[in-house]
Order: C-alpha cells, then structure tokens, then sequence
C-alpha cells in the first residue's frame, strides 16, 4: 500500500528529475521563445497587406487573399507543417540551385516559415475585423474635414483597429505559443521536444507536468498582461473595454467574435 | 508514376486516405458528445454555490486552455497508461488493459474540448435571463425539470456560434492523434509519402481533404445558426 502511494507521489513529483534534465527544458525554451518571436512578428507584418488585399474591391486582388486565408484556417497546422517540411525535400534540386536548401533542411526554418505563413492568415483577419468595426461614418466624416488617407489611417481608423485588435491579437500569440509545440514533430528540440526527449530516456511522465507549468506559466502571464495593457489603453471609453472579446487564453477562436462573415471556414 | 495512378490507380494509395478520413470524421463525431457534454458539465459546476468545486472547475480549464493541445494529448495519453498500469500493480493482472489507440484518442481531445467547451457553456448559461428559471421554480418546478425543460432548450441557440469555433478546432486537432499511432487521415497520408517519397502530392491531398471538411462543417454551421435563430430577428 505505502508503496503505490509512494510511487502515486513519485508519479506526480520528481525533484531527481528536474535537476538533472531541468536546464534541457529551458534550453527547449529559449527554441520555443526564438520560433514564436520571430513567426508572430513576421506573420504580423505580413498580415496588415493581406488584411487590404481581403478587403480590396477588385476581386483578382481579394479571392486570392481569401483562399489563402481558407487554407491557412481551416487545414491543420501540422499538416501544413509537414507540407513545408517534407514537401520542401522534393524540390531540393532547385532550392540548391538557387542556394535556398540551407533554410528548408533546417527543421528551426521550416518552423517559422509554415507558423508565419499560419498565424498570418489569423493575424489578417483579425485586423480586417477590427478595421471594418470601424463605423463607416468617421471615415466620411475624416474625409468631409479634408484629411488626407494616411491621416485618416493614422489618426482615426488604426487608432480604433488596433484596440479592438488587441485582445484577439493576444490570443493568437498564446495561441501561437501552444502551436509551437508541434515543431517537436518534426524533430526540433524546443520545449515540447526537450520533453519528449526526457521522457524518451526517462520514462519518467512527470516531465510532462513540468513542461506544462512552464507552458502555463507563460501563457497566463500574457494573458495577465494583456488584461493590464487592455485595461491601460482603453480607460478613455466610458464605457470600459470592447465588449465583443470576453475569450482567455482560449486559443484562436477570439477574431470569430469580430469577424462578420464567420462562415468562410 | 503519375499523380492520379498514385491516388486512384489499382494500387494506389486512395483507399488508405478513404480509411484515414473516415477515422478522423470518426474521431471528431465521437468526441462531441463527450467533449460538449463534459463542458456542460463543467459550466453549471463552474455556477455551482460550492467554492471548491467552482476552484477545481475553474483550474481544469485554466490547465487545458494554456498548455498546448498537443501537450494535453500526452499528458492524457500517458497519464492513462501509467495510471492503468499503476492500477493493474495494485489490482491484480485482472486490470491489465491494453489501451486502444482510438479510445484514449477520443479520450483526450475530450478532455480539451471539454475545457474550451465549458467558457461557452458558461456564457451561454449566463444569457438565459434568470427571470426563466424563477418563472419555472414559482410554477414548481423541479430543479432538474427547471435545467432540462427550460434552461436547457435556450442554451444551444446562444452557443451554436461559440461551439461550432470549437468544432473548427476540434477538426483540426485531430490531426495531433496521429502521433499516437491512430491511422487517420494524416498518418495515412505519412505513410504513403514515406511509401513513395512523394510527400507533396500526398500531403496536399489531406490538406484539401481537411479544407473541405472545414468548409462543409462551416456550411453546416451557418445552416444551424440560421435555423436556430427563426422566430429571434
């Protein structure tokens, strides 16, 4: 009896464990925070033309950005990641020819490209949300007072975009965070993959406790910060927050909320 | 050989992908009613008047939506094991089960969905105007006929929106069985590129086989929601 309690105790916490493989796990981390860092920025930059493209009337301009949007949201991202991971191999010949190979063999690149390419798509929708949640109205009124498009840009659409955006934003990041972990799929040794790496060796199944506090730990922590930064940026509005967005760290399902024509994917 | 020899010819690798999209429809219909129903659960336990049952209910879904679905998989899936195999140490042989890949599949994406589920459930128990259930109770109602006469009805309209998100998610998530050594559509199409070494082709076809779903399943969204809504404008 004692000994299945103690092996229950042992099942849940292991300090042996944590000090002999515990700065694989950060070393994991440091992987995970470079892939997320760069794909969310990049994807992010990227998302402002894709977002002007969807919205654009010419429809050669539009139907292009909306299927690439279809396809990022609605295939899974390790799907998309083997396309680019191993898909990548079958042209080697011309990615060495024209001195490419070097980013498609490296599992760490194939990471980014596929999560910035993914998050984009989400990222684009997000802002054209938060763009046409802009009322009509103020643009007409910006444009009868004479302002020209980069003001109105600058001083009346983004201004209010980019609030509205903040929260779906935040979660995309958390979500982009959680999504990092299938880069352990396909061979990288982040986080996630350090994990499988112990456990490999180990068959110890606390590590996998371990890692999900750190996951946790990080996820919560942003998700504090954006209540602070939200609360912060939005105390003009009598009224308090944007209502539309009452989602946590609950994954990329916050731009459905602002996206008008949800039925797409 | 040719694209269209690979997938449909007489030893082609289209009847394996056939298989590998039934398990993962399959697999996402199977988690519905428990993944949905365990977020039911959660939510009215979330509402409950106890304060260490709304706790524990709330750290559930604290744990499962901020660690990686992939990580919730795992933790599931060997957690059950090693639990299993804990308990056949303790039981006897008798309890010496082996796992069935599919069952511990649904088993854990039960488990996030139910977490994900739950914050629609909650909010959608909250929009059901208070007034229903007094009204119910003055007339005397049981407080079970109050929850499945009254409440109940009104909650799927409120939360079609939220849950079919989480459908779209639930779809996509699927995909991470495949490292469990279930065959769905992923796994079968894993296997014929490495077959063939012609992973393009194969994993494209999936991800137009996964597109389609989403778009069927968003076409049968806004149907539902459509539906629901007659007599509300």
């Amino acid at each position: 009896m004692l000994d299945t309690l103690q092996s229950f105790a042992g099942f849940v916490v292991n300090i042996d464990l944590l000090s002999t493989y515990g700065y694989r796990l950060l070393l994991g981390l440091q992987i995970t925070a470079e892939v997320v860092l760069i794909s969310c920025s990049l994807g992010f930059v990227l998302a402002y033309p894709l977002s002007r493209a969807r919205m654009s009337k010419n429809v050669f301009i539009s139907s292009p950005a909306l299927a690439y949007v279809t396809f990022f949201r609605g295939t899974p991202l390790l799907c998309q990641l083997y396309l680019v991971y191993y898909g990548a191999g079958e042209f080697r010949p011309f990615f060495q020819s024209i001195d490419l190979w070097w980013f498609f063999r490296d599992a760490f690149y194939c990471c980014i490209f596929a999560f910035t390419l993914n998050t984009c798509a989400y990222q684009s929708e997000i802002l054209r949300g938060a763009i046409q949640s802009v009322p009509k109205g103020q643009i007409e009124a910006a444009r009868a007072l004479g302002l020209s498009g980069y003001s109105i840009a600058r001083y009346v659409v983004f201004p209010q975009a980019l609030l509205v955006a903040l929260r779906p934003l935040g979660n995309e990041l958390i979500g982009i965070i959680k999504a990092s972990a299938l880069a352990a799929i396909v061979t990288l040794l982040d986080l996630m993959g350090q994990t499988r790496f112990v456990f490999a060796k180990t068959f110890d199944f606390s590590i996998y406790l371990y890692s999900a506090i750190i996951y946790l730990a990080i996820t919560q922590a942003i998700s504090r910060l954006w209540n602070w930064m939200e609360l912060l940026l939005s105390r003009h509005l009598i009224a308090g927050r944007p209502a539309t967005m009452v989602l946590g760290p609950g994954a990329r399902q916050g731009q459905a909320a602002l996206d008008p024509l949800r039925a797409e994917t | 050989m040719s694209w269209f020899s690979l997938l449909f010819g007489p030893t082609g690798w289209g009847p394996l992908l056939l298989k590998g999209t039934v398990i993962t429809v399959l697999l996402s219909f199977t988690t519905v009613p428990f993944g949905f129903g365990g977020g039911l659960l959660l939510a009215v336990l979330k509402l409950s008047k106890n304060r260490a049952v709304r706790i524990a209910c709330d750290a559930y879904t604290t744990f499962f939506r901020g660690i990686p679905d992939l990580l919730s998989l795992f933790i599931v899936y060997f957690g059950l094991q090693s639990l299993l195999n804990m308990s056949a140490q303790f039981f006897g042989d008798a309890w010496r089960i082996e796992m069935n890949a599919f069952v511990a599949g649904v088993i854990a994406l039960s488990v996030v969905v139910a977490a994900y589920s739950s914050e629609v459930w909650v909010a959608s128990l909250k929009a059901v105007p208070a007034g229903q259930s007094e009204a119910a109770k003055s007339l005397g109602l049981h407080p079970k006929q109050v929850f499945f006469l009254i409440v109940l009805p009104q909650l799927g309209r409120v939360a079609l929106p939220g849950l079919g998100n989480i459908w779209t998610i639930l779809v996509k998530d699927t995909s991470l069985i495949s490292t469990l050594a279930v065959m769905d559509l992923l796994r079968a199409s894993s296997e014929a590129s490495r077959a063939t070494t012609r992973p393009l082709l194969f994993y494209s076809a999936a991800a137009a086989i996964y597109l389609i779903f989403s778009i069927v399943s968003g076409v049968g969204q806004a149907y539902l929601e459509r539906r629901s809504n007659q007599g509300y404008a």
